[in-house]
């Protein structure tokens, strides 16, 4: 197809300043493929997803186009995780280095984690001295999980991570689940408690970690090695079975491309209680548990 | 040596088509959970299937660029994918170098400048071979990308053309490419009409290349629409549940 040849009744009006952003006339959202022009009014100005040719603004993925003021973005639904500061994400250690742990977030390069952007044991406002270098791998291993916040991004786009928080660190007792970030929102809290008794974090890189609840005392700070250990805590039979059966629950979720957060995840554990946990994922009981959970959730959101 | 008919008097070819015709194409996306993006291509009899992994941390750290991705390909061909059951061998020459012309085609397209110090791995797997299993790779791996949600400057778009009885054909089969016809595979950006790919391996007459690519490149607009609809679909489908 010529690019020069593009109704103006396929394109939404974006002259008018007041429009809404990515509803186009059929009111439908805006979608986009590569190579195709979003606009050719010179007044904007091109984000993520886009390039300019000739004064055109083209599209480089398919997405839904968003446009905030003049910037005219496109988003792609299934992506990479694309960090931003403050975001909370879960993370496996690949590699330890010098005064810097190399965590994988599931980005498009693997963050750093700096020596001098973690609480150690004895003290949160202590020097890094040159024997917490050589011990490092006490503090953080290789395939350790740990829980951290973006601090910073380094020129070349790689995230800088911290720990510095009684919320943030190692991560113990529970198991991961690995779902699509479009599907985890940003929330006010990504760290829930769930009835069942379960601890949830909500990395926003999709890294969901699942865990046997434990309360933090804020005296474990002070407590040697307590931040650090690998020992898991007793963990029942049942418990296991409630964190297998959160874990399912998040894993249909995301099966059905369901956005991810604490209440969705409640109500598809309570729709899942009438089957066992291994016939959770079998496809038909899957879908009948993901509907059931999003009728409960549209219904709370109308009260 | 007894041909085969390649063209009937009737101006069919050996599997019902005409010339200028295409095979039925059947695409879809997202066929793989653990992949950022996959798809699944058939063109004709020819299957084939791409996992796309990346932008991610380069496995080999000697490999990383400064300030581009890099960009790997891995092509193999199912051992049940022909007539004859074949044994694989561990690094086939051939496999290799279709693997680095697809690389290569893809270097141009995909604006790699975006994600320095990573890696895209881009994983072809030809299931069913019924000829242009080039061109139905690249096809297949076009689809991963955009689903993975790579940028790129436009689709890749790849098809292959003949020359027999005085007649350009397109999108030739297994039978038609062992017949000794000169096979021209092309590929190229839609919008613009530039070719970044295009691969020749038997002689054919200066005289009749420029109608031979001129048909495949009408051949890879063709099929752009027919890629740009599946991945519509898939967007909008994507869209409904994910912006709900």
């Amino acid at each position: 197809m010529d690019a020069s040849v593009v109704s103006a009744a396929q394109m939404p009006d974006y002259g008018d300043d007041m429009a809404v952003d990515n509803e186009s006339d059929d009111g439908n959202t805006h979608i986009v493929t590569p190579g195709e022009v979003v606009t050719r009014d010179t007044a904007f100005m091109r984000g993520h997803g886009t390039y300019t040719e000739d004064d055109a603004l083209v599209a480089s993925m398919a997405g839904v186009v968003d446009r905030v003021n003049k910037l005219i973005s496109v988003r792609p639904l299934r992506t990479r995780y694309n960090g931003e500061i403050g975001d909370v994400v879960v993370g496996r250690i690949t590699e330890v280095g010098p005064r810097r742990w190399k965590v994988d977030i599931n980005a498009r390069q693997d963050a750093v984690l700096l020596l001098s952007s973690v609480n150690l044991p004895g003290g949160v406002q202590r020097r890094k001295t040159e024997s917490d270098e050589l011990q490092m791998r006490s503090f953080f291993g290789e395939g350790d999980m740990l829980s951290a916040e973006v601090q910073a991004f380094f020129q070349d786009g790689a995230a800088s991570l911290h720990t510095r928080s009684i919320k943030y660190g190692k991560l113990r007792n529970g198991s991961l689940v690995i779902v699509p970030s479009a599907l985890v929102k940003r929330t006010k809290s990504h760290f829930a408690t769930l009835p069942c008794g379960v601890d949830v974090i909500l990395g926003l890189n999709g890294y969901i970690w699942v865990a046997k609840h434990v309360a933090i005392s804020p005296e474990i700070v002070n407590q040697p090695d307590a931040l650090y250990h690998n020992e898991n805590e007793p963990i029942s039979d049942a418990e296991r079975q409630t964190i297998a059966r959160v874990c399912s629950s998040i894993v249909a979720l995301s099966r059905h491309n369901n956005f991810i957060n604490d209440t969705m995840i409640v109500y598809t554990f309570e729709a899942s209680m009438g089957h066992p946990v291994k016939d959770m994922l079998k496809p038909d009981i899957c879908q009948q548990i993901v509907l059931a959970a999003r009728a409960q959730f549209r219904e709370a959101s109308l009260q | 040596m007894s041909r085969l008919e390649i063209i009937s008097p009737e101006g069919l070819r050996v599997d019902g088509r005409r010339p200028l015709e295409l095979r039925r194409v059947n695409s879809r996306t997202a066929v793989l959970s653990q992949a950022d993006g996959s798809a699944y291509i058939e063109q004709g009899n020819t299957k084939c299937l791409a996992a796309v992994y990346g932008p991610r941390e380069p496995t080999k750290r000697a490999a990383l660029l400064h300030d581009r991705a890099l960009i790997n390909v891995e092509y193999s061909v199912a051992s049940f994918s022909s007539g004859e059951r074949k044994q694989k061998l561990r690094r086939d020459r051939r496999l290799m170098e279709i693997a680095s012309t697809i690389k290569r085609t893809f270097e141009n397209v995909i604006l790699t400048t975006t994600f320095p110090r990573s890696e895209i791995d881009i994983y072809l797997q030809v299931l069913q071979i019924d000829g242009g299993a080039l061109h139905t790779a690249i096809n297949a791996a076009t689809l991963a990308l955009v689903d993975a949600g790579i940028p790129m400057t436009d689709y890749v778009c790849a098809c292959s053309a003949g020359y027999v009885n005085n007649q350009a054909i397109l999108d030739l089969n297994y039978l038609e490419e062992s017949a000794e016809i000169p096979t021209l595979t092309v590929a190229l950006l839609p919008k613009s009409g530039k070719i970044t790919m295009l691969g020749l391996e038997s002689r054919l007459h200066l005289d009749k290349l420029e109608p031979v690519i001129q048909l495949a490149s009408d051949g890879c607009k063709q099929l752009k629409e027919n890629i740009d609809a599946t991945i519509r679909e898939s967007t909008k489908s994507l869209a409904k549940t994910i912006l709900q």
